[in-house]
């Protein structure tokens, strides 16, 4: 066994290493966010029938409002994804303006939920209604409560590239937060899909 | 303002709680009043509390695992002894809301706050070790996650002082565990303390599955990595496909409970049956996340002690593997009698006997590497034989469950039981013991006393099977589990069998703690200057014991298993007399774990009780101080090259080739 | 415009190109069913199947286009983990819902 050689490393490799681990470690975190929201998802297709007397999806669900939900995600995501490539070319200010606009966009989509759920629970139709509206309120809000995490985050990072700068550690961040971004988007397939087309048909 | 919570909640009534607290209350003040005495405190802080090292956080664990055992095995002391009593006319001294209390802190304790973090406390000190790295991929979380754990403990154990503890069984069934029939404050502890420790059990799978893919010194490609890495890896992606599900169970029924909604209540169109169905998803993975690491545990003991190559390591790598995926497709075993019907019964029974198989190869791996070797019988290997024992036949009755139809006459009855501490002592507990003795010099510098070790693990194993055999017997006469009181008096016998058999673990208890105070007391005398006591095989005995903080003064480079076995016998010295240092980039240590820990305690407490202010208080204050944390830039640095070689200098001599006499038994061609 | 920056990982970061690409093969994956379904053109198990088969096709896209998956990032690991965390999720939610469907059909009184 050769134990004697260790191969010197420059310090400019570290940083790229640790940018590499951390978003690799990130990704890993999303794979066990996948496995909560299918939980969640199951537990809604287990209970979606059961109304308990009261509305079903197909009298509740707007799918115009749903789409215009999905049209504002999905801009966001690509938005992202171009400050992202801002941020490759070292174009801070590109970056800025973009994440800016993907906030804006996350934010009308938290509005446009928010209104959903106020609208449902005040036409009697809130999470304490049947186990079909408590899986329902459950699995949208916690769709909803990672988005308002992202914009949270989304906050802090542009506090933080502004006074900070694109380092080493600021740039795997954003990189981190773009994918959790995507990430959503994805999930949201699934719930505009399975929540309201499917319950909208049946 | 204080929510649910009033003076009443201490229960001053119950004697027994209150001189358990009483206990509790004095050993925390003898420790505060040594601290402030010997002027510890900042020692405490700066050493310990906000360190980031792998190997002091595995050693937390490991302590705060200990002090639990203390605690879970007391309630175990307390059933035994209700049931030794109980008979017919007599009702012990345990009512039975107490007793339900005993049997589910007894369950969650040992299950959460003694096995998993024996499991996660040695896979920290060892997994960065043998895979030659000088941390885990993120050490600050590493310290998170070990906080989080810590103060669900502490969570757990206010809540013997204020209020009740869960009186549900250990996985607190629906609607049992709903509001309706739960209107205390136990089930709630249960709830925040299973939470806030399972983000820490999250962080750490992610951590350690990103360290042992990510950080391996060079040339230690996948099947080169030593199985108790490979067990550890396979550990920690069930952690990451499984703590989902049960943080996403428990949050369900918190909803129900505390907005109202109508997952698993019986109105309103809820499902309890999902709540069992989900639980156990999480449930049967959690097993061999706990038993997976002792199988490491115990191929790295076998090897080592009997001084051969591991018998079959690819076998055992694609055994270990192959449990991982099938653990997954087991779990409704755990629930045949609630009506799933016969198809589902028959492929979930069959698949639960289909995994038997894999862990059969594994056995016969252990006995193959032990055949013709030159077996030293020490502390760890007396573990590893009783485990290859006694989960042998834990094994045979877990197939004997996986039967449906014999399942239904056994279902609920302490056959259940006998059968689940068979293998989670005989596996988890006796693996950890044998990691325990196995990597104490390691993590400390010394030894462990061998007389009182083996002591230790002849208490328990004859106390296990005096206290577990009677429950088998006791089963077939139609015993069954959660019961603090039985009519037929002929079971008295037997129950008072099994209550001598907890007494002689307790020997088992006593004898260890009688170890660690002797090992103690000698460690000048038993300390290992070598850094490889047991002519070890794997790189973790390549440096210094204890190593120092940035384990190797060079990254070792890898061209074989058994790295360093093959180095030694090719007479090679594994650490060289390397001049030629480099500044190693290490972590800085932080409060930060610390202080967002605390603020998560007082969030779960909040909660607990009903104390909204408070609980939003500490929710920013959690995410404040993360925020803090995110804005630090001053979180790393490096120790120079002449520190390096100070530290070098003033190790002991490395072992080298003379040092182990003995030679490798011959590899048996089969 | 279509710079490729290859950094982290060796994992590619797009182009606005594939940026494009995926915004707008979105855009179709997701009006096709919500037209279909707002219009009421398709019904029953016809619909279904296009709902599942856009939603699968449209998680592809965004996976390569935003996600910027591919085989080779990370030493393969992150394909095998997503491929794992998959297989998981399928066992789990079709596991459940078997289990589930045969308990209420066995158990739930009417």
């Amino acid at each position: 066994m050769a134990m004697t050689h260790p191969a010197p490393q420059a310090a400019g490799h570290d940083h790229q290493e640790a940018g590499d681990t951390t978003l690799f470690g990130f990704w890993i975190y999303l794979m066990s966010d996948c496995l909560l929201f299918g939980c969640l998802f199951a537990t809604y297709a287990v209970l979606q029938g059961n109304t308990a007397g009261g509305p079903s999806a197909a009298e509740l669900f707007e799918l115009p409002f749903v789409l215009g939900e999905t049209l504002l995600l999905l801009a966001s995501s690509f938005t992202f994804g171009l400050g992202v490539l801002a941020m490759h070319r070292d174009d801070r200010r590109g970056l800025n303006r973009w994440l800016v606009i993907t906030f804006l966009l996350g934010a009308a989509f938290i509005g446009m939920e928010l209104y959903e759920f106020h609208h449902l629970i005040a036409a009697g139709a809130g999470p304490q209604r049947s186990a079909f509206l408590s899986a329902f309120f459950t699995l949208v809000g916690t769709h909803g409560l990672h988005v308002g995490l992202g914009l949270v985050w989304l906050l802090v990072l542009l506090i933080q590239v502004n006074t900070q700068g694109l380092t080493a550690m600021t740039r795997p961040r954003v990189l981190c937060l773009s994918l959790f971004w995507h990430f959503l988007d994805v999930v949201w397939i699934c719930v505009f899909s399975i929540v309201y087309l499917l319950g909208v048909m049946s | 303002m204080w929510g649910k919570l009033s003076l009443e909640a201490i229960p001053y009534h119950e004697p027994i709680i209150m001189g358990a607290v009483g206990l509790m209350a004095l050993a925390g003040l003898a420790l505060v009043a040594y601290l402030t005495r010997a002027r510890k405190w900042g020692w405490l802080w700066n050493e310990w509390l906000t360190s980031v090292d792998h190997k002091k956080i595995g050693l937390m664990y490991l302590l705060v695992a200990l002090v639990m055992l203390l605690r879970g095995f007391a309630d175990a002391l307390m059933m035994r002894a209700q049931l030794a009593l109980a008979a017919g006319e007599a009702l012990g001294y345990l009512p039975p809301e107490h007793y339900d209390q005993i049997f589910t802190a007894h369950g969650v304790i040992m299950i959460f706050f003694v096995a998993m973090p024996l499991v996660i406390g040695l896979m920290n000190i060892v997994v960065p070790l043998q895979i030659g790295a000088r941390d885990v991929a993120f050490p600050f979380l590493n310290s998170l996650s070990f906080w989080l754990f810590a103060v669900s403990a502490l969570l757990v154990n206010v809540s013997l002082a204020l209020g009740e503890f869960a009186a549900t069984g250990w996985l607190a069934y629906a609607p049992l565990s709903g509001i309706e029939f739960s209107p205390g404050v136990g089930v709630d502890y249960w709830i925040w303390a299973l939470q806030i420790s399972g983000v820490g059990t999250l962080l750490t799978g992610v951590n350690f599955f990103v360290t042992i893919l990510k950080m391996r010194a060079p040339g230690m490609t996948m099947m080169r990595m030593p199985v108790f890495t490979w067990t550890a890896l396979c550990t920690n992606v069930l952690i990451i496909a499984a703590f989902p599900i049960l943080t996403v169970t428990v949050a369900l029924l918190s909803l129900d409970r505390y907005l109202g909604m109508h997952f698993f209540t019986n109105d309103g169109g809820g499902n309890a049956m999902m709540y069992v169905n989900l639980i156990w998803a999480w449930g049967h993975p959690e097993v061999y996340i706990l038993i997976l690491p002792m199988f490491g545990v115990f191929s790295e003991v076998i090897a080592t002690f009997s001084r051969k190559r591991l018998f079959g390591y690819t076998t055992l790598v694609w055994a270990t593997v192959v449990i991982t995926l099938a653990s997954f497709i087991v779990w409704l075993h755990h629930f045949f009698t609630m009506g799933a019907g016969a198809n589902v019964n028959a492929f979930f029974g069959i698949a639960t006997m289909l995994i038997a198989i894999p862990t059969g190869v594994k056995i016969f791996n252990w006995l193959f590497t032990m055949y013709r070797g030159r077996v030293r019988f020490t502390t760890p290997v007396l573990w590893t034989l009783g485990f290859m024992v006694t989960f042998t036949i834990g094994g045979m009755t877990g197939v004997m469950l996986a039967l449906p139809g014999l399942n239904f006459v056994l279902h609920n009855s302490l056959f259940v039981i006998a059968h689940f501490h068979n293998v989670i002592i005989g596996g988890v507990v006796f693996g950890a013991m044998a990691g325990l003795a196995y990597w104490f010099p390691k993590a400390t510098g010394f030894t462990l006393d061998e007389t009182w070790g083996k002591r230790a693990f002849w208490c328990w194993l004859v106390g296990f099977y005096v206290a577990f055999v009677p429950l088998y017997v006791l089963s077939f006469h139609g015993a069954v589990r959660r019961m603090n009181h039985y009519a037929n008096a002929d079971w008295q016998p037997m129950m008072i069998i099994a209550a001598l058999g907890s007494l002689i673990i307790l020997a088992g208890i006593v004898c260890q703690v009688i170890q660690l105070v002797v090992s103690v007391r000698d460690r000048e005398k038993n300390r290992d200057l070598s850094g490889d006591p047991w002519d070890g095989r794997t790189l973790e005995w390549a440096t210094t014991s204890p190593p120092p903080f940035y384990n190797f003064a060079h990254t070792p480079v890898i061209a074989e298993r058994d790295a360093f076995w093959d180095a030694k016998r090719r007479g090679e010295s594994p650490l060289p007399e390397a001049r030629d240092y480099q500044p190693i980039h290490m972590p800085r240590n932080t409060g930060a774990g610390v202080i967002i820990s605390l603020f998560a305690f007082g969030l779960g407490f909040a909660l607990v009780w009903h104390i909204w202010w408070l609980a939003g208080l500490s929710a920013l204050g959690a995410f404040v101080a993360f925020l803090v944390r995110a804005f630090a830039t001053d979180i790393d640095y490096y120790v120079g090259a002449e520190e390096v070689a100070r530290i070098e200098a003033g190790r002991p001599a490395h072992p080298t080739a003379s040092s182990s006499s003995l030679h490798e038994q011959p590899q048996e061609a089969f | 415009m279509s710079r490729t920056a290859t950094t982290y990982g060796g994992a590619s970061h797009g182009s606005v190109r594939a940026y494009t690409w995926g915004l707008l093969l979105s855009l179709g994956l997701t009006l096709i069913p919500f037209g279909l379904v707002m219009t009421g053109a398709l019904a029953g198990p016809a619909m279904v199947a296009v709902i599942a088969a856009t939603a699968g096709l449209q998680i592809l896209v965004q996976l390569v286009c935003f996600m910027h998956l591919d085989r080779d990032s990370e030493g393969g690991w992150t394909l095998l983990s997503l491929a794992f965390t998959v297989l998981i999720l399928a066992i789990v939610v079709v596991g459940s819902l078997w289990i589930m469907h045969h308990l209420h059909h066995n158990v739930m009184p009417g």
